[in-house]
Parts: structure tokens; sequence; C-alpha cells
């Protein structure tokens, strides 16, 4: 097998040498489209057309392909997300408790719908379908912290900490 | 290494364990590490090494013990006593209560049926060893049965033995796990190269359900024991296990016990000091239900977009990169070890006539004790519920359990004696499914329900076919309809048809079963629909109803 | 995709179609001896020359002895077989996957420049779809008119997907594909960019040739004008056969 040719990272961003290692460990094979995707997503918590076009160039893959992967699995994203994330867990045995009502609080205080981050940046909320912590329905996940059980009150005031920065941790 | 070094692992591993007075098992699944348990395992590690007595304590992390509700758990010297609800402040208190009576306010009774009731097999190490450590797994037993199935059995015999113990896909569909075994052994390759695979579907997507992401998260070496022996009965040198990316714990698992395996010599070339070689590695799903359909699955592992294809031919004559393709979920690999191990007639025994051995569920909802139960096949619903679940909190009065997620229907008081097989629960008008259970009291409105999971297949439906990508959408407009009480009777009865004409055309399992919740809904809490849907006028309001028609523009 | 039979010895088969005795090779689907045998079975997404899909499920059939339908165009002949093309219950299952279709988007045939060239309607009228009884979405959907020469219209676009597998396939280009899923699939150029300055586009036309109803057109017609060749394919189709 030929040495691919390896296209030019879209910036100067060290980032982009850890996408490079994720590919070359699958030997540059088209067919690790997918885990070559997740190594963006990893670096750069997003991938945007340039990551990409790199990518498609990278394993030789149609430029249609790689849009049509990514934007067929809902863990890709194409857009920066804000500072601080709220993921909801709209699993059954959340919504069962209530986890659709916590979704709508979250949307109507902060003006946005799930999927959508605040127009200053600073707060994504995201829903999941199920992040397997049923047992402490309704779960929602604030920056990375699983947050079980909460009441609407108890969510937001960890939210605000969060976007306040004024957690003790 | 060979079978003996693998023996003297273990008893090198039993001699070290042996050698403490107590050893502390801290569970940090993910359930209660959402909890603080990482935290309370530093705190426990810390406190030993402090009080200088790390000689006599052993501090481990283990997998999920069940009982997520009351996490995070902390076993001492296999509950004895089992500590439930433990912060990371109660760590100095744990300790000083190893040689002393233990605080009673923070024991977990385990003498409760939620505990007895139920049977391990699959979870049998979960909790006790640490996922972590290879040796202590082997010292558990691990890859004993990869050495039996090596060193004594032919491929033939293992199909026979796997045959024999009747255990079914635990995925959902219950098919015969010997017979698929058989057809990949059977099958060659498109061009006589002979390469097969071994697939371990981890893509665990059904909301409320989480069992396979605890065999991964807490026993990630039996799942691939299981791979490992699949590998060898059908001839399949090289094996995948799908995961979610969403259980970054598992993976994390998984990879190291993957990378200790390896550097064991217990995968790769010459296992265990035998001709067969075995490699096994990750890759990771990316937010697809549908992937959980094994065409898709194979198309999401080539790279692609994970639409289904039609069957035939199935994935045992042809699937990944077009070779024959063994996939099975992830419980129903972890139950090969101990069917090796024990024999299958001691398998057999276990469940029902047709339903064989164990069941994990995930217990949620309207119930006191939340969490991973495995019960023998055979026990009633009600047994689940009210015994191991400890009934409906609140003082509220049962309504329905949910089994099989979005491909499934719900059960109610009259159903819940029936036993938990595949083909009682399939007549009851639900399915077995892989293991999400969840109990619903008379505060849940069923409507909303089906709305739910409707709303969950349409977004997950692929887009392929038409049944599936308008239907969906189609049905998920009429049950929000419903529910907002701007519906005609003429709705109702295109939502029945609709649930008819998808369930019938659509291409894969997804779209096959997703009126399943609407039509189980409809069965029972028919009146809770009728009660919502206009009789009289007022539809005007809301546009013309749907069963006017529009002309065609033709 | 299923392999071509490669075996050294076709078999032949018999089987009865709607009643009818008729003979195949093995390895033949249900669909390739209906049309030799000119009994009708509709289908949208198959086109001879074109990888399978199994997307638009219209080619459904009943075999005897199974409660399950069978997409005919996937589906291999087998010894003895009785296929039922035409059951009341598979005609009222097209009726409504063609009602399906026209209520997802915006199918107007009146102003369309496909119209009376256009599968989809020809179909709605061959299975008697003179009404539609599921609500209409009425989505607002774009029309990519940056190419010179060709136009997409997403309102008339029925996902079946000929165009991606043409321009992968058959012209090597893989411009199109498809991105999201479910209700939200679009068929996209490259990334996602308007058709027009998609760089990988040979402007060679064949999507527009093999798409059945108006979403693919070329600029310039004007109602009902329209009309598709798609002559091209199995000529191209049968010359790589017999110099490859």
């Amino acid at each position: 097998m030929t040495v691919a040719t390896l296209p030019k990272a879209p910036t100067e961003d060290k980032r982009w040498r850890i996408v490079e290692a994720a590919m070359r460990r699958q030997g540059f094979d088209s067919h690790a489209l997918i885990e070559s995707l997740h190594s963006v997503q990893q670096a750069f918590g997003f991938i945007d057309t340039h990551a990409m076009a790199y990518v498609a160039k990278a394993l030789r893959v149609p430029l249609a392909k790689v849009y049509g992967v990514v934007t067929f699995y809902h863990f890709f994203t194409l857009k920066p997300q804000g500072k601080h994330n709220c993921i909801v867990c709209l699993g059954t045995a959340c919504y069962i408790k209530g986890s659709g009502d916590l979704l709508r609080a979250v949307e109507e205080k902060y003006h946005i719908k799930e999927g959508e981050t605040t127009a200053d940046g600073e707060l994504s909320l995201l829903v999941a379908r199920c992040i397997g912590a049923c047992g402490l329905a309704p779960a929602t996940v604030v920056d990375g912290e699983v947050f079980g059980k909460p009441t609407h009150e108890m969510l937001m005031k960890r939210i605000q900490s969060k976007l306040e920065g004024t957690e003790a941790k | 290494m060979t079978p003996e070094e693998l023996q003297s692992i273990a008893l090198k591993k039993h001699e070290e364990n042996g050698k403490f007075k107590h050893c502390l098992h801290v569970c940090v699944g993910s359930g209660c590490c959402s909890s603080q348990a990482d935290q309370v395992l530093k705190n426990l590690t810390d406190g030993v090494k402090k009080g200088g007595v790390d000689k006599d304590v052993r501090v481990i992390g283990v997998g999920c013990m069940g009982l997520c509700a009351n996490g995070p758990m902390v076993s001492v010297d296999d509950n004895q006593p089992l500590y439930q609800h433990i912060k990371p402040t109660d760590a100095p208190t744990i300790l000083n209560a190893l040689d002393k009576a233990p605080p009673d306010e923070m024991v977990c009774d385990t003498d409760q049926p939620f505990f007895k009731r139920q049977m391990q097999v699959v979870r049998e190490n979960s909790g006790r060893v640490d996922p972590e450590d290879i040796s202590d797994c082997i010292a558990h037993g691990a890859y004993a049965s990869l050495a039996k199935a090596l060193t004594t059995m032919s491929p033939g015999d293992v199909i026979q033995e796997v045959t024999k113990s009747g255990l079914r896909g635990r995925g959902g569909a219950g098919y015969p796990t010997g017979l698929k075994w058989s057809t990949v052994a059977k099958a060659s390759g498109p061009d006589g190269r002979g390469q097969k695979y071994v697939v371990c579907n981890g893509d665990e997507g059904d909301p409320g359900a989480f069992m396979d992401r605890s065999v991964m998260e807490g026993d990630p070496h039996r799942v691939l024991e299981g791979m490992c022996i699949a590998g060898y009965a059908v001839g399949a040198s090289k094996g995948i296990v799908y995961v979610r990316a969403e259980y970054p714990l598992a993976v994390k698992r998984l990879n190291k016990a993957i990378n200790q395996a390896v550097r064991n010599e217990i995968l790769g070339r010459n296992i265990l000091g035998t001709n067969f070689n075995f490699d096994l590695e990750i890759r990771l799903g990316a937010g697809a239900f549908v992937c959980g359909e094994e065409t898709a699955l194979i198309a999401s592992i080539e790279g692609n977009r994970g639409t289904p294809r039609p069957r035939p031919p199935y994935p045992a004559n042809s699937g990944l990169f077009d070779c024959p393709t063994l996939i099975n979920n992830v419980e129903t690999f972890a139950n090969i070890p101990p069917i090796i191990a024990r024999g299958s007639s001691w398998f057999a025994n276990i469940g029902t006539e047709k339903s064989k051995g164990t069941k994990i569920f995930a217990l949620t909802g309207k119930v006191k004790n939340t969490g991973l139960i495995e019960v023998p096949m055979g026990i009633t619903l009600r047994e689940i519920i009210y015994d191991i679940g400890g009934g409906i909190p609140d003082g509220k009065a049962f309504k329905a359990v949910q089994t099989g997620g979005p491909s499934g229907g719900c059960l109610t008081e009259k159903e819940l004696d029936i036993p938990v097989d595949y083909e009682s629960l399939a007549k009851a008008g639900s399915i077995m499914g892989s293991g999400g259970m969840i109990v619903m009291d008379e505060t849940s409105n069923m409507v909303d329900v089906a709305r739910f999971f409707m709303e969950f297949c349409m977004s997950e439906s692929c887009g392929k076919c038409i049944p599936c990508r308008v239907g969906t959408c189609q049905m998920h407009a009429l049950l929000d309809k419903i529910y907002n009480r701007k519906a005609t009777p003429g709705d109702l009865a295109l939502l029945r048809e609709l649930c008819d004409m998808v369930k019938a055309t659509s291409l894969c399992g997804l779209g096959q079963t997703a009126p399943n919740p609407v039509l189980s809904t409809l069965k029972h809490f028919e009146n809770e629909y009728l009660e919502r849907i206009q009789t009289s006028g007022a539809t005007n309001a809301h546009g013309p109803s749907a069963h006017n028609g529009h002309e065609v523009n033709a | 995709m299923i392999a071509p039979n490669t075996s050294a010895s076709v078999q032949s088969l018999t089987l009865q179609i709607d009643g009818k005795d008729v003979s195949c090779r093995s390895g033949q689907t249900i669909l390739d001896v209906a049309r030799e045998n000119a009994i009708d079975i509709p289908t949208l997404c198959f086109l001879d020359g074109l990888s399978l899909w199994g997307g638009c499920r219209l080619c459904m059939v009943e075999l005897a002895g199974s409660p399950r339908l069978f997409a005919a165009c996937a589906t291999q002949c087998a010894e003895g077989m009785q296929v039922v093309t035409d059951s009341p219950r598979l005609l009222a299952y097209r009726k409504t996957i063609v009602e399906m279709l026209l209520c997802e988007r915006n199918h107007v045939c009146a102003v369309c420049v496909s119209n009376g060239h256009c599968e989809l309607q020809s179909l709605a009228q061959k299975l008697g779809v003179t009404h539609v009884h599921l609500p209409y979405r009425y989505p607002k959907l774009e029309v990519d008119s940056s190419h010179d020469r060709f136009r997409l219209d997403h309102n008339r676009c029925i996902l079946c997907t000929r165009c991606v597998r043409v321009c992968d396939e058959i012209e090597g280009a893989h411009t199109k594909d498809v991105k999201g899923r479910g209700i939200k699939s679009f068929i996209i150029h490259d990334l996602d960019q308007p058709w027009g300055e998609a760089e990988s586009c040979t402007t060679c036309g064949k999507c527009v040739h093999v798409c059945p109803t108006g979403a693919l057109t070329d600029k310039g017609t004007a109602v009902a004008e329209m009309a598709k060749r798609r002559q091209f394919l199995p000529y191209l189709t049968q010359m790589r056969e017999t110099h490859s």
C-alpha cells in the first residue's frame, strides 16, 4: 500500500496533529471515517466544513459522503458548543419522571431551544436519548457532571453557579 | 501465555487478595459515579493509606451492584455489610467500623427481596472484580472458559454446547444463539479467503435501558471472553465491539481490558498457546438508534450512514465487508463463559422450557427500587415489580409496565402474573426486548407515553424507507393532536390505519415495530384516547381535519 | 449490495406470480421475473443499472405461507414460490405510500415542468389516488438554481436516491449524497454547498435524467416540458459489463 500524501491541515492549530494521528492509526482507511470524525469532535468540540474537507481528503472519501455521515449521527455537531452545557436526559424513565418539564423550564429561562446555544455563547442546552443513569431519573448533566433527581430550582441554581463561576469546586 | 500460566496468575492473585483482612468494594459504575462514588473511592483509598492499614485493607472500584437508586454503594467483604447512600465524608466512619458493628443507618439490608430474588449469572462478578485489573478478573475465573474451549473442545463442540444450552439472543428478538453460530460457521467468505467477523452489538439505544453498559463497565473481560470463544467456534479471527460514544466509561474500561488481554497474550496470535488467533478492536457509535439493527450497524462500522439494507443476504452469510459476520448483543456474549464453564445442562436448567437462563432488566420508572436486576426467566412481572422492585412509591396505584422500549408495549395489572419469557411477553402484546422495564403509576398518561415513543422513532428514523420516514412523522402529529384534544374520531381511525401499514411495509425493525407502543396502549387504554377525542364541531378551528381529504393536484 | 450469482450452473426455477406459471433462472429477483412476464409491479427507487436501494416499499408482494411482505426488488425467486402482487391489501398500502410522498413535500403538478412526464404522478393516476387522506405537511423548502444548466427543487424530491447512486456508481463523481436523517433528510452537493459551487460536479446531467419527478430538471424548461431520457443507463451498464 502506498503511503497517503497527507493534505495540509486547515490551520496551524496543534490539535490537528491529534486528528492526523487518529487517522494514521487506522492507516488512512476510508472505513475509518467515523473514527476520524470522532477525533475531530473530541479535539475541537465540533466538526465544521474545513475539518470535513480535511478528513475527506486525507481518507479519500467524497465530500458529500462526509457531510452525509456527519449529519446522520446526532453525536456529531457542526457548530461550536457554549462554554457551559446542560444535558437533559429524555430517556423513558426520565421522561416518566418529568424531564420534559425540566427541559422546558431551562428553555424558558435561557430563551433557547434544545440543541441551541445562548447568543453570548455561554450555555448550550442539549438533550440525550438516555445517558444510562435511569436510577437517578430525571437525570441531567451540567458541565460533564451527572446531576440526578434535581428539582427545577436545584437545576437552575446549578446552571447559574456554573455560568457565574461561583461554584466552590 | 499457556493455560497453566493463566492458572498461576489466578492462584497468585488469590494469594495476594487473601493477605488482606478486609476488602472494600466501591461501585464506580456510571450511576454511582454521578453521586460522587469516585470521590468516595479516593477518600477510602487515602484513608487506608493514612491510617497505615494499606497492607490489611484493600480498596477497589467495581462495577454496578444493582441498586442504583441507593448509590453510591460500598460493599465490605462481600456484603458484610453493604453500605448505601455513601457520601465522600462517610469514608472515616466506614473505615472505623471495619472490625466493629457497622452503623445501622448506613447499612443496606441484603436480605431484602431485591437481592434474594435475583439470580446472578451474567453479573456474578460485577461488583466483585476490579474491572480495570485483568489479574483480579482472572482470579475470579475470567478466561478459564476460553482455555477450556481452546484446549478441550472443537469448534463444533462449542457450538453444540451453546445450542444445547438453549441460549437465545438477548438483544430482543430471541433468535437461538447456537443456530446463528452454526450458520456463520458453515458460511464461506466472498472470495474464499475465509475471513469472518464477530461483532458485539453494544449500541444500547433503548431509552431507559442500561444493562449492557453495566456489563461492559463492570466486567468487560467477560464480554471479550465470550467474543473470543465465539470467534473460535465460527472460525473468525477478527472481532469488533461496537459501543455507543455516549458511554465513555464503558469505552475506557473495554479499551483497558483489550490492552491488558493483548499484553497477557490472551488476545492476538496463538492465544493460550494454541494456534487460534483473534484480534479485537472497538468502534464507536455516534448516536443513532437504528444502528442497533444489524445491517445498519455494519454500515456504520464500515464508515457509512447507518441505514439498513434489505435482508437476505443475512450478515451471517454476507455482513461486514461482505464477509460472514456473527452479530450478538453484549449480554448474549456475556452468557457464553458460564455456559462453557458449567455446561449446557446447568444453563438449560434455569428458566422456562423455551427461554433459558437469566435476563438482566433495567427496572426504572415509578418503582421503589430502581436499578439493575438479573432474574431467572419465568419469574412473573408481579414478583419483579412488587418483590424485587418494592412496589409503587408514594402510595400510588400501579398502572402499567412497559417492556421492550420503542419496539415494545405496555402490560397491565391483568398480565402481571404471566411468566417473563420471550413467548409469553409476545403473546401478551409486548416483547422481551433488550431489557428496559419501565413502571408507570396512575399519574402517567398513556397517550403521552405513546407520543413519547413515536417522537423517539420519528427522530431516530434513518429516512431510507417511506413508511417509516413519513409514517412515524404522521403518526406523531396525530398523537400530538389527540393529546392536545384537537383530534376527531377520523384521526384515530387514520392512526390505526397507519399503524398497520407502517408495521407491514417498513424496511427494518425500527419501522416495523414503531407502531407497537401505540397499538398496545390503544389495546389496554383506549379510553384514554377516546376521552381526548372531540366528537362534535370545533375541528374547523384548527384547519380542515384529516379525514376530509385533500384534492390531489394531479 | 447483493453479490452477483457467480455459480457456474444456473438453475432453472418455476414459480407462480398471480396464479400464472413462470420460469426463471436462479438468482433473479421477483421483480425481474415479473417484468419479463409483463406483470406490473410498481417501483420508484428501483432503476435497472443502479445498485439496489429497497427504500420505496412500493414493490411489496405477498408470498404464500408467510405473513410478512417482501420487497420484490430485493427478494430472489425460489422454486415453487407463490407470489401475489395485486391483493387489495397491497394496493391499499401502495396508495398510502404514494399519498405519503404527496403529503411529505409540495407536489404541485399543475405548475411543474415535469407535469405529464413524472413517475410519481403517473403512479398516483394508475393507483387511483384521487384524494390524499393524510394531512399535508407543507414544509418550506428551497430551490437550488445555482447550477448553470440544472435545477434542484427540494419540494419535488422523494429521496429515492437514484441521483446519488448514478452520480457515485456510474459517473464516479459522488457529488450528491443525503444529509440529515428521517423526515429531515435532504439531497446535498459536496459540503451542502449550492450545486453551482460544488467542484466535484462534472455537469454530466445523469442525475437529472434518472430523477423520477420534477426535483431535478434542466434549466429553461417550461411547465410540462421536462421529459427525461433514460436510455443511456442500460446502455452504459451493458457497455461496462462487456468491457470489464
